[in-house]
């Protein structure tokens, strides 16, 4: 993949989201993926998984401790992606 | 949200789950009668949810042994091994070990769980990667968390998956750890042990595996996947536990560095614990020495695995991917695996009942466990009843 920004992440993110929850709702930058979204530790994991080939790119699950929202996951996946340019 | 509010709404999740009367987590086992019998309230029981893999429970040899310990050495060490705690038995423990395996070190830790814990926080810290299979076991990632490294993930059993994940680290990969199980606690399935060591040495990683289910189980003396897959000189670090085939608690590291004695040192899990007792120690010992010779077990044992396996597959089933000493039966959701775990209580049949999370992929699981002391009789028993409940799950 070649750069991409910030809000393209952010957009993603909300669209494989939505699929990734059994709650019907509108996923924005602000829903919080454990109270809002209901995703449990496994899911998460998973997701993790599936953002990590998408922008191939390693995410340590010790660096999700601070993530609660769809946002700040954009942000870190944001991070890690810059770094390895 | 206070403390014990959190606490609260936990307790409202796990009771939405199961519901008040039905006790499948944490039951009370009233009496064991042997290896294959208990009594769970006033029902006495066929119990296939143990990890009682070659039926030593109750063996003569390991109870002399623990009897003969307790009266010449007491009940407790009442400390660790780098104070008060490092008696004989705990070196020959080693000894033998390191002998059975054919490897130069081991050390002995008072918990299956703590050998994870402490052999994974020693060898990794901060700046270095452990990268895990994603079915690895609670653990593991305890281990891991502990250590400080980063933790990567890659999908279970898919050696495609970790050569993926290993490139992507570039020359992190040789400060890499990969963490793989010999049997997987929930479905029951092997590693491609072979394909994961040929990955890991073009990527110069080190590898731990945890022999915890496959241990007295696979390979022609017990040693578990490692022996099976004829690997032995191409693993790192091998761990285990007493608790399952040895029917005692602690847990091993064996390897063939030298350095790995070094962790006794560094290792918090190793140092500020309890030994373990004597009787402990001494009843593994003793039950060590038969599972080497336990090849009719073992026998015993997969002749069990594969007459439950493909009867329940007759029966219409979906199970875990390969026949085993765990056999996985998948339902659709917790309310199916709850209903079907209580019609087999009702027939006074005792396994194991697993829900999501605690499942891989959010599934839902009723998990036997065979044992090599089960008889042939009271496996068709087993077969009869899941064949009548098949419908429950139909």
């Amino acid at each position: 993949m070649s750069e991409v920004t910030q809000e393209q992440i952010t957009a993603l993110l909300c669209q494989r989201l939505a699929n990734f929850t059994e709650i019907e709702t509108e996923v924005s930058p602000e829903t919080n993926l454990i109270t809002h979204l209901a995703i449990d530790s496994v899911k998460l994991l998973n997701l993790v998984m599936e953002i990590e080939d998408q922008f191939d790119i390693s995410v340590p699950l010790n660096t999700l401790v601070d993530v609660l929202t769809v946002q700040d996951l954009a942000n870190l996946i944001y991070k890690i992606k810059s770094l390895s340019q | 949200m206070s403390l014990l509010e959190k606490l609260d709404a936990a307790a409202a999740a796990r009771k939405a789950q199961l519901p008040e009367g039905i006790g499948a987590f944490g039951i009370p086992i009233e009496e064991s009668y042997s290896a294959t019998e208990a009594r769970i309230g006033k029902r006495r029981v066929l119990m296939l949810g143990t990890n009682n893999y070659l039926g030593l429970s109750f063996a003569p040899e390991c109870r002399e042994a623990a009897h003969q310990a307790i009266d010449q050495e007491g009940t407790g060490t009442t400390g660790s091994r780098m104070a008060n705690g490092n008696y004989y038995g705990h070196r020959a423990l080693e000894r033998e070990f390191a002998e059975f395996y054919k490897y130069r070190e081991c050390i002995v830790f008072t918990t299956g769980y703590q050998a994870n814990l402490g052999t994974i926080s020693g060898l990794v810290g901060a700046g270095d990667i452990v990268l895990i299979d994603g079915d690895a076991h609670a653990s593991i990632y305890d281990g891991c968390i502990l250590s400080g490294a980063d933790i990567i993930r890659f999908r279970h059993n898919d050696p495609a998956d970790l050569e993926k994940r290993l490139r992507r680290l570039g020359d992190r990969s040789r400060n890499t750890l990969i963490i793989i199980e010999g049997i997987y606690s929930m479905l029951g399935d092997q590693a491609p042990l072979a394909e994961i060591v040929q990955i890991k040495n073009t990527y110069q990683s080190t590898l731990l595996l945890d022999e915890a289910h496959s241990l007295g189980v696979l390979g022609e003396t017990g040693q578990g996947l490692v022996e099976k897959t004829g690997m032995n000189d191409e693993i790192d670090f091998i761990t285990g536990t007493f608790s399952k085939s040895l029917c005692g608690i602690g847990g091993f590291c064996v390897s063939n560095h030298p350095q790995l004695d070094q962790l006794r040192y560094v290792s918090h899990p190793y140092i500020f614990t309890a030994s373990p007792s004597p009787a402990t120690i001494a009843s593994t010992r003793a039950a060590l020495k038969l599972l080497q010779e336990g090849r009719l077990l073992r026998k015993c044992l997969w002749q069990n695995a594969h007459r439950l396996y493909s009867s329940l597959e007759k029966s219409g089933y979906r199970l875990g991917p390969q026949p085993g000493p765990i056999v996985a039966i998948l339902l659709d959701n917790p309310r199916q695996a709850l209903t079907l775990w209580n019609g087999l209580m009702e027939h006074d049949i005792y396994v194991n009942l697993v829900l999501p999370p605690a499942a891989p992929e959010g599934k839902s699981l009723v998990r036997c466990s065979i044992n090599a002391a089960h008889t042939t009789e009271q496996i068709d028993q087993v077969c009869d009843v899941f064949s009548k409940l098949h419908p429950i799950v139909a």
